[in-house]
């Protein structure tokens, strides 16, 4: 072994301090005060898993919850899949002006994120642009009550909000292709539509799922949608949990909460995984 | 796949322009609309809510507190992105392996848990919610941003480069500084742009680390519950696309020459 230059001794250090207090502390320390009394203090000998039977008996935390694994799985699931035909438009079709594309689909992704979600209430508000228009049409029952304050409201929001996070790992996996296996495919007789199922869907999977992690995390736990456009009927966990650090001031049931939700997010994972590796198996089982 | 234009798909993807734009675009149409209320039909010309913005002094002062922030916290999420992402592309140990692993984490957590975390952290050694525990947040957010982009950069060119200087004699830090990161160098510029606008735009890890003095996005938080402060709120929100627009297109044309310019990777 080669003797290490004090460069390649510091070269870790910076981003090691902060990942090490930042995000390893930091998450322990959390995992600490969840198993802790609400005493007013962060750090002390006395331990209790008060906070997670509470939590497992609270029907509120329970609907809340589920609520938000649905919301931020439909919404996931509209971005990637309005997202798709986009990015592979994009890769495919789009020719000299790929960049182009690339920087008009991420531009309005850096506007203020407030105001982009903020956007859709001034759309669908009772005195909001698209009610306006409904009267200015004479359609009937304009304006409509029900546009905003709804889980749809948000789903549609965050689809909105997130919509870049979806193009660019699929983009990424699509033009990553070997366009040489989908003409192989053309040229024994597989029909376009049969290339796309069994070729290209495929292999952009891994870009699919990275971008469907990428937009669940944030929306699962977004804080500002469902107070803006979503209303009470559709608060989410990240809402519930901001309560505990602030009105109710129950740190330690929050910091419970918090720990669950990580929970649900891994094993959600998880699972996803194993079914796509146990779906990728039977199918080269199907193949052999 | 060239074969003939099928252009449903060209017409979907101008379909979800329309909608990715659309809501966006709200905002500068109505910022200049002479009503309080956001509906139509527009009811006239008006410059009246930028001149009340840009006369409001707390928005200065938060426009300020985040450009401290931003500008702290893009150049430290960046340099030690940038130096963990060049140890991982010469594949150096476990340290180098974990750190980054861990550094990524935070694309995996939700912000307001996040959030939360770091506030423990605050309180716990001292600092409290304050101007500095949210540039520390910012750095945790940005640096998974950076070690991407910057393993992306550092992966495009050939290793023989380095392993010539290094052949010649250089020390790893003088084949870093004068080799491997003035190639990297359009790689480090737009990563700098886009730690600065992700930074700005930081909303909920700075809810919950924020002190007494304000960053931009809290200031907006703050009056998007006024129905009278909405139309200066719209003007705030054009001011900054207009910015950030300037930035991402500067950050691409950086990044384009950039390409070019690494022929012999």
């Amino acid at each position: 072994m080669e003797r290490r230059s004090p460069f390649e001794r510091v070269i870790n250090f910076p981003a090691g301090l902060v990942a090490v207090t930042g995000i390893l502390f930091a998450l322990a320390l959390l995992l600490v005060l969840s198993f802790r009394n609400n005493d007013g203090q962060i750090l002390a000998l006395s331990f209790t898993t008060d906070n997670y039977t509470s939590l497992v008996q609270d029907p509120l935390f329970a609907r809340i919850l589920l609520r938000s694994l649905i919301i931020a799985g439909l919404a996931s699931l509209a971005t990637v899949v309005l997202a798709y035909p986009v990015a592979y438009y994009i890769t495919f079709r789009a020719g000299d002006r790929r960049a182009l594309w690339l920087i008009l689909v991420t531009l309005p992704f850096w506007t203020s994120y407030l105001l982009r979600v903020f956007a859709w209430k001034t759309i669908l508000g009772y005195n909001g642009i698209l009610n306006s228009a409904f009267v200015a049409l004479h359609i009937p029952g304009a304006p409509f009550e029900t546009l905003l304050y709804n889980p749809g409201a948000v789903v549609v929001t965050l689809a909105h909000a997130y919509a870049a996070f979806a193009i660019l790992p699929i983009f990424v996996s699509l033009s990553a292709i070997d366009t040489r296996l989908s003409e192989a495919g053309l040229d024994l007789g597989a029909r376009p539509w049969t290339v796309f199922r069994r070729i290209i869907f495929p292999l952009s999977f891994p870009g699919v799922a990275a971008s469907f992690i990428l937009v669940f995390v944030p929306t699962l736990g977004d804080y500002a949608t469902p107070l803006l456009v979503g209303g009470n009927s559709s608060l989410m966990v990240g809402n519930l949990i901001e309560d505990q650090f602030s009105s109710l001031d129950d740190w330690p049931g929050g910091a419970a909460m918090a720990v669950a939700v990580m929970a649900f997010l891994a094993i959600a994972f998880f699972v996803g995984r194993g079914a796509w590796r146990g779906w990728r198996r039977w199918q080269s089982g199907a193949l052999a | 796949m060239k074969r003939r234009g099928f252009s449903a798909l060209g017409l979907y993807a101008c379909v979800y322009l329309v909608f990715l734009y659309a809501p966006v675009l709200m905002l500068p149409l109505f910022s200049l609309n002479d009503a309080t209320y956001v509906a139509f039909p527009l009811h006239g010309f008006t410059w009246r809510w930028y001149q009340e913005l840009l006369a409001d002094s707390d928005l200065h002062a938060a426009a300020l507190n985040s450009l401290k922030v931003a500008v702290v916290a893009s150049l430290a999420a960046t340099s030690a992105g940038t130096l963990t992402a060049y140890a991982l592309t010469r594949g150096r140990g476990v340290a180098t392996r974990t750190v980054a692993a861990l550094a990524v984490v935070p694309l995996f957590v939700p912000g307001v848990i996040l959030g939360i975390a770091l506030l423990i952290v605050a309180n716990l050694i001292g600092i409290g919610p304050s101007l500095i525990a949210v540039t520390f947040g910012h750095i945790i957010v940005c640096l998974p941003l950076s070690i991407v982009i910057m393993r992306g950069r550092f992966a495009a060119y050939s290793r023989a480069v380095e392993e010539a200087a290094m052949d010649l004699g250089a020390p790893p830090w003088t084949t870093f500084r004068r080799i491997s990161l003035p190639i990297a160098a359009p790689g480090v510029i737009s990563c700098l742009i886009l730690s600065f606008t992700t930074s700005i735009d930081e909303f909920i890890v700075s809810f919950f680390l924020v002190g007494t003095q304000q960053t931009l996005p809290l200031f907006i938080w703050s009056h998007l519950r006024f129905p009278t402060q909405l139309p200066r709120m719209l003007a705030l929100g054009t001011l900054i696309l207009l910015l950030s627009c300037c930035l991402v297109l500067c950050a691409e044309l950086i990044r384009r020459r950039g390409t070019d310019k690494t022929a012999f990777a």
